[in-house]
């Protein structure tokens, strides 16, 4: 089985050290035999993965493969018909609702951004800041200075600082696709799942983003869903390789590019 | 900007702007001073007097303007379109209802303790659901608490199979068109198709002495004025953007971490209470209340004068409630068989060219004028 080469993978990443299986053992995500279809078609087919703490992870493959499919199924969107999703080795996702996966510490951004059209940026980010939830807080909460410099700061990050009275609808396409990351960032999970977070954006922007990721690593655990090879490539980490709902291969980029069976199924159609 | 050690009643008053208070305060005069003021003080033929017939008339419409700011609640900020409104509007009225039947006492047609219709039914005690329905405290609960639990009940099932949009919109006029149906029936209790009138009193007093009609429209007004407030409050709040932000993209709320369904209900039942408390000021000024009340055509007019005043500007559709019935009024009186068609036309019209109502309009030209 592929995931067998991955926990062996990763034991070698860990090098000699006496840490190692610990290490190996530190899974903030592990998928398990998840399989989903609609209507017959095998969306997600006995899919197996690890996703180790801190770790920035990039998933590719063809139109089809069970990325959005893999996401929706951890984020609860879409519930597996077989399988299990377990969050920090204790939590079991299948059995949690939308709205408490985002509060366990898994932040989501989708493929077409989604962002608050009718309001300001800041007020973007003042809704996806991370803070009681519920009906009777918001009923009440006020922004105070130590929520104001979060802000402050997320908008620096992503390079919206001066958008900040801005209604979000105004923005332009890369820029919402900013907004939605730095939303995540507000959120401040311990996972963050990223739907093509390049799409649409300039080569500047691109290039800006993937530095943006890179500095996440080691503080947040990533995984990257993506068409852009440069863009992986420029991530420089684990490549997963899924194919119409399995796992195809997994390793470093270069290997991965080199490997046969992926140069198939993306050119071999 | 307030902060966190603003005092709480201190946020809820100037989340209304310096513009809104002149506004309430200029309307405040009018309704709660001055009108009262010229209907008790002067009389038949004064200059000054103003007739039980207009008292009566603008009392109604402000009650129905309460409703419609309820409406826009749900509808311009939640996104929830409601065609259910005029049956809390009713429930409210109908729990108040109650409280005026017990209190006509032996007075009625048969000279019974019961109402006349239970008596014409042959009934020998009242229901049990009529129980403490003589004490004026217990009635206001029922007047909040049976809008408030029905939309509460039908709102968490409704809510929690996410149902939206145009589907939310027909199921909400099924349940309301089942309780047309039941409140029709005369084995109901409620007095079926005649439903209750000929009230006498309210705490003792004659419902319709000038000074109870006085009274009944300055708290009509005053609840108009405290919904307006509160409902810049809440839209304000940050429990507000969160509403406007499911109302645009519930996908993106509900992967922040917040519950969508609980947000719904809160403000559902929220205007579900304000249309009872708006129906139970309504049917002491006009003196009856019956399943007509909860006609599906009443209920889809009340988003159309929050269509025709603006969507999401809660001034808005209550301008909407007064400009729709005023015209109503006198169209009416003139052309009695065109009003409907003209309801039609007003509304058309506004769809097609004027989508945010006239507010809209009004923030347009001022927009236009300063550039």
């Amino acid at each position: 089985m592929s995931d067998v080469t991955s926990d062996t993978n990763q034991t070698q990443t860990g090098g000699s050290s006496s840490a190692a299986p610990v290490q190996s053992d530190d899974a903030i995500l592990e998928i398990s035999n998840i399989s989903v279809s609609f209507d017959g078609f095998k969306a997600l087919n006995d899919l197996s993965m690890r996703f180790i703490r801190n770790e920035l992870r990039c998933i590719i493959g063809p139109n089809g493969a069970g990325k959005t499919t893999m996401m929706d199924c951890i984020t609860g969107k879409t519930r597996p018909d077989e399988g299990t999703c377990i969050f920090n080795n204790s939590v079991d996702l299948s059995k949690l609702s939308e709205a408490e996966i985002a509060l366990v510490g898994i932040g989501r951004k989708f493929q077409k951004p989604t962002v608050f059209e009718s309001h300001t940026v800041f007020e973007n980010l003042e809704l996806a800041m991370k803070t009681d939830k519920r009906v009777r807080f918001s009923l009440f909460a006020v922004v105070d200075d130590v929520m104001r410099d979060r802000i402050a700061d997320t908008l620096r990050i992503v390079n919206l600082n001066e958008h900040a009275d801005q209604l979000a609808g105004r923005l332009s396409h890369g820029q919402k696709q900013w907004l939605e990351i730095g939303m995540l960032l507000m959120q401040d999970p311990q996972l963050l799942l990223l739907d093509e977070p390049v799409a649409g954006m300039t080569d500047d922007e691109t290039e800006r983003t993937g530095e943006l990721f890179n500095s996440l690593k080691g503080k947040h655990s990533l995984v990257v869903v993506e068409h852009d090879m440069d863009f992986v490539a420029q991530l420089k980490s684990m490549v997963t390789v899924l194919d119409q709902g399995s796992m195809l291969c997994e390793g470093e980029m270069a290997a991965v590019q080199a490997n046969p069976k992926v140069i198939e199924v993306y050119l071999g159609r | 900007m307030s902060t966190a050690r603003t005092p709480f009643i201190v946020r809820f008053f100037s989340a209304t702007g310096r513009t809104g208070w002149v506004a309430l305060t200029l309307f405040a005069l009018l309704t709660v001073v001055a009108v009262p003021v010229c209907h008790l003080m002067f009389s038949e033929g004064d200059a000054l007097y103003i007739s039980t017939f207009y008292v009566t008339l603008i009392g109604k419409i402000m009650c129905y303007a309460i409703v419609a700011v309820a409406m826009d609640l749900i509808w311009g900020y939640a996104g929830v379109l409601s065609l259910a409104q005029g049956l809390f509007f009713a429930l409210g009225g109908y729990a108040f209802g109650m409280y005026l039947m017990r209190s006509i006492g032996l007075d009625g047609v048969y000279q019974s303790h019961l109402p006349d219709f239970m008596v014409f039914l042959d009934w020998k005690e009242y229901p049990w659901f009529w129980a403490f329905t003589d004490s004026f405290l217990y009635s206001i609960f029922l007047v909040i608490a049976a809008p408030g639990l029905l939309a509460f009940v039908f709102g968490f099932f409704v809510f929690r199979s996410r149902v939206k949009g145009v589907y939310f919109a027909i199921i909400s006029q099924a349940m309301l068109y089942a309780f047309l149906l039941l409140f029709f029936m005369n084995n109901t209790g409620f007095g079926g198709n005649n439903g209750f009138t000929d009230f006498k009193r309210i705490l003792g007093y004659d419902i319709t002495s000038p000074e109870m009609r006085a009274t009944l429209f300055a708290l009509s007004s005053a609840t108009l004025m405290f919904s307006l407030l509160l409902g810049r409050y809440l839209v304000s709040s940050k429990y507000g953007r969160i509403l406007t932000a499911i109302r645009d993209a519930e996908m993106r709320v509900m992967f922040l971490g917040y519950n969508p369904l609980w947000y719904k209900l809160f403000v559902w039942t929220l205007a579900a209470i304000i249309c009872g408390i708006a129906g139970a000021l309504y049917v002491p000024q006009i003196g009856i209340i019956n399943p007509s009340e909860m006609a599906t055509a009443n209920s889809i007019e009340i988003a159309i004068w929050a269509a025709i005043g603006g969507r999401g500007t809660l001034i808005g559709p209550a301008i909407g409630a007064f400009v729709v019935n005023l015209s109503k009024s006198w169209f009416t009186v003139a052309f009695p068989e065109f009003w409907l068609y003209f309801l039609g036309l007003l509304f058309v019209l506004v769809t097609l060219l004027l989508p945010q109502g006239l507010v809209g309009l009004y923030q347009q030209l001022r927009a236009r004028s300063t550039r």
